[in-house]
C-alpha cells in the first residue's frame, strides 16, 4: 500500500519537482543569443567545460537502468554481473584517442551526428542513412528502459493500480514534464539536472556501502551468504567467481559493450558538446570515478542477498521483477526519508539519459533523414525546430512501448540494440582513422554483420524460463561446430563478420574499379581544436556567455 | 587554451601529438582488465572482498593512472 510509504513519496516528489523547475530554467543558463540552431539546442552550444562534461557524460552513460539492472544481475547470477566494471574501465582509454578525432572533425565541419561524419568522409548518403537508422533503432528501446528504472522505484513505493492506465499514470506525467523542458531547453536541461542527479547518487551509494555492510555483518559475511545462495541454486552458471564456461563470455561482453557504448548516438552527443579536446581527455581520467560507483552499486546485489530481500512480483503471475531488489533493499534498510532520497536519485537518474538519448535520436533524424531526403535547403532554425518536435515524438514512442507492450520487449530490444550499434564500428570508428574501406563494402559489411547478429540472437534460448529466442547475448560456441560448452558475446562475432566482409568487398570493388566517392575531410581536420577556423561556421556566440571554472 | 594563432596554417604533427609513443600505454588498461586468469580467484581476500572484486576495482585506478599519464605527456606545449 502506498500509505506505508508516504514519507518516501513526499521526498521523491519534492526532489522530482525541484529538478523539473531546473529543467525549465536551464534554457537561460549559459544562454546563447540565438537558440534556434541545432548547435545550441542539440549540443548546448558546443561549449561545455570540464565539470559540466563530467556530470553530463557521467549522467548519460550510467543510467537509471544500469543502477537497477546491474545489481539485479549480480543478485541473480553473481560474478557475471560484474562485467560492468571491466566494461567501464576499458571504454575510457578506447575513447581517449578515437572520440577526440571525431570531436575535431565535427568541430571543423559542424557535424552534429556520427552519420554526418560518415556522409562527408565516405561521400555516401546510403551509408549515412544506415548509420542514422541504426542509431535511432538502438536508442529507442534504451529510452524505454529508463522508464523500467522509474517503474521499479514506483512499484516499491506502492504506487501501483489495478488498471494499466492508473499504473502508468505517474510515468506518463514524469515523461510529459521531461518532454516539455527538453523541448524548451535542449541539451542544457540534462546538463544542469545531471548535477543534482549525480550528487544524489554519490551520497546514496557512499552511505549504502558504508552503512549496509556494518548492518549486515561485514563484507566477509555478505560474500558468504551470496556463496551459499549460489551453491544451493541449480543454475550451473552462477557463483561469486566465473567458471570455465563463461569467462570468454565475460571478457567479450565487457569489450563488446565498451565498443558499443561509445558508438551510441547519446554518448557521441555528450562528447561533441564539450568545448575542446583537452576537456575530453581530462574527462577520460575523471569519468572512471563513476566506474567505482558502478562497481559498488553492483555489490548491492550481494547485500540484497545477505539482507534476505525478496523481489516484488512481476507483470505476469508467478514471475518476479528482479529490478525491484535495490529499491526493496533500500526500503528495508534505510529510514523512510533516506529511502525517498535514494528513489529520487534513481528516478532523476532516468531523466538525464532519457533526455540526452531523445535529443541524439532527434538530431539523427533531422540531419540525416529530414535534411538529406525531405528538405535539402532547411535553415538552421528549421533544423532546430524539427529536432525539438522529433524529440517529443521519440518520448511518446518510448512511453507507448512501456504502456502497451510487455517491458520485457524493451529489454530484448536493448539487447539487440547493443549488437546492432556495433555494426557502425567500421564506418564510424575505423573511418576516423582510415579511408581504406570502400563505401560500398561498408554497406555490405553492415548487412552481413546485422544478419549474423540477428541470426545468433534468434538462436539463443533459455531452458530455465522456457524462452526459445532472444533470451540473452551469450552464444554457445557449439552451434558453430566447436566441441566446447563455452559461450561468446554475439556482438563481437557479428562485428568480426562485418569487418571481414567489408575488407573482402573493398578488395573486390577496388579491383572492379567501382567509383568510391570523394573524401570531404583532410587529415588535418582530425586534429583541429578550439579556436581553429571552421569550414561550416557555427552560430554567433553571445559575448556574455559566462565562462565556467576549469577543472 | 588556444595557444595557436588560427591565422597561421599548422601541420597536424606540430599541434596535436596523436602519434606520440606514449599513446601505446593506453593498451595496458584495455588489455589487462580482460584477462580473467589474473582476477578470477577468491584468495587473497582484502577487507573481506575476494580477489575477483577488489582487483577489478583496483583496475579502475590503473585506467585513471594511465590516461592521466598519457594526457600529461602528450598535451600541447603552452597549455597548463
Amino acid at each position: 500500500m502506498w500509505r506505508d510509504h508516504l514519507t518516501e513519496i513526499i521526498v521523491f516528489t519534492a526532489l522530482f519537482l525541484l529538478v523539473s523547475a531546473m529543467g525549465f530554467v536551464a534554457a537561460r543558463w549559459r544562454a546563447p543569443r540565438d537558440m534556434a540552431h541545432l548547435d545550441e539546442w542539440g549540443l548546448g552550444g558546443r561549449n561545455f567545460g570540464g565539470w559540466i562534461t563530467w556530470f553530463l557524460v557521467g549522467g548519460d552513460l550510467y543510467t537509471a537502468y544500469t543502477f537497477v539492472a546491474v545489481p539485479a544481475l549480480v543478485f541473480g547470477a553473481g560474478a557475471m554481473g560484474f562485467f560492468a566494471v571491466p566494461y567501464t574501465i576499458v571504454i575510457y582509454p578506447l575513447v581517449f584517442l578515437v572520440l577526440c578525432r571525431l570531436w575535431s572533425v565535427s568541430h571543423r565541419h559542424g557535424f552534429v551526428t556520427p552519420a554526418d561524419f560518415v556522409r562527408r568522409r565516405f561521400d555516401s548518403p546510403v551509408l549515412a542513412l544506415l548509420v542514422a537508422i541504426t542509431g535511432i533503432v538502438a536508442t529507442m528501446p534504451y529510452i524505454a528502459l529508463q522508464l523500467v528504472g522509474i517503474e521499479a522505484v514506483l512499484k516499491t513505493m506502492g504506487v501501483t493500480g489495478e488498471s494499466a492506465l492508473a499504473r502508468h499514470l505517474p510515468i506518463v506525467i514524469a515523461f510529459a514534464i521531461l518532454a516539455a523542458y527538453t523541448y524548451q531547453s535542449g541539451l542544457r536541461a540534462p546538463a544542469l539536472i545531471a548535477f543534482v542527479k549525480d550528487t544524489l547518487i554519490y551520497i546514496v551509494i557512499l552511505v549504502a556501502v558504508l552503512w549496509l555492510p556494518y548492518k549486515l555483518g561485514g563484507w566477509g559475511s555478505i560474500f558468504a551468504s551470496a556463496e551459499a545462495k549460489f551453491a544451493a541454486s541449480p543454475n550451473p552458471g552462477d557463483g561469486i567467481l566465473l567458471n570455465a564456461n563463461n569467462q570468454l563470455q565475460y571478457v567479450t561482453l565487457a569489450f563488446g559493450s565498451a565498443l558499443a557504448l561509445f558508438l551510441y548516438p547519446h554518448s557521441i552527443t555528450g562528447v561533441l558538446a564539450s568545448r575542446n579536446r583537452d576537456v575530453i581527455k581530462r574527462n577520460m581520467s575523471a569519468l572512471p570515478a563513476y566506474s567505482l560507483l558502478l562497481g559498488l552499486i553492483a555489490l548491492l546485489g550481494y547485500m540484497a542477498i545477505a539482507a534476505g530481500v525478496k523481489p516484488l512480483p512481476g507483470a505476469t503471475a508467478g514471475s518476479t521483477d528482479g529490478n525491484t531488489i535495490v529499491p526493496v533493499l533500500f526500503d528495508q534498510q534505510f529510514p523512510d526519508w533516506f529511502a525517498g532520497v535514494a528513489y529520487a536519485a534513481i528516478g532523476i537518474g532516468a531523466l538525464v539519459p532519457a533526455a540526452i538519448m531523445s535529443i541524439a535520436a532527434a538530431n539523427l533524424f533531422t540531419r540525416n533523414i529530414y535534411k538529406e531526403y525531405l528538405k535539402r535547403d532547411a535553415t538552421a532554425a528549421q533544423e532546430a525546430n524539427v529536432s525539438k518536435i522529433t524529440s517529443l515524438v521519440v518520448k511518446v514512442g518510448a512511453v507507448a512501448c512501456i504502456v502497451f507492450l510487455d517491458p520485457q520487449f524493451s529489454i530484448d530490444l536493448q539487447l539487440i540494440g547493443g549488437v546492432i550499434i556495433l555494426q557502425t564500428l567500421p564506418a564510424v570508428a575505423l573511418g576516423l582513422y582510415t579511408r581504406w574501406f570502400h563505401r560500398g563494402a561498408l554497406v555490405a559489411g553492415w548487412v552481413a554483420g546485422m544478419s549474423m547478429g540477428m541470426w545468433m540472437l534468434y538462436q539463443i534460448g533459455n531452458p530455465v524460463t522456457g524462452r526459445k529466442h532472444f533470451a540473452g547475448s551469450a552464444f554457445p560456441l557449439s552451434e558453430f561446430g566447436f566441441d566446447t560448452t563455452k559461450t561468446i558475446y554475439v556482438g563481437i562475432v557479428a562485428v568480426l563478420v562485418n569487418l571481414v566482409v567489408a575488407a573482402l568487398a573493398t578488395l573486390a570493388l577496388r579491383a572492379a574499379k567501382v567509383a568510391d566517392g570523394v573524401d570531404g575531410t583532410t587529415s588535418d581536420d582530425y586534429f583541429a581544436d578550439e579556436g581553429d577556423p571552421r569550414v561550416t561556421p557555427g552560430p554567433t556566440r553571445g559575448a556574455d556567455a559566462a565562462p565556467e571554472p576549469v577543472a | 587554451m588556444t595557444a595557436l594563432d588560427p591565422e597561421t596554417p599548422q601541420t597536424a604533427s606540430s599541434r596535436a601529438k596523436d602519434h606520440s609513443p606514449w599513446n601505446w600505454l593506453l593498451f595496458i588498461p584495455i588489455v589487462v582488465p580482460l584477462i580473467p586468469v589474473l582476477f578470477n580467484a577468491d584468495s587473497p581476500r582484502v577487507l573481506g572482498f575476494p580477489r575477483f572484486y577488489w582487483l577489478q576495482l583496483v583496475y579502475i585506478l590503473l585506467g585513471v593512472a594511465t590516461t592521466t599519464l598519457v594526457y600529461q605527456m602528450t598535451k600541447k606545449r603552452g597549455g597548463r
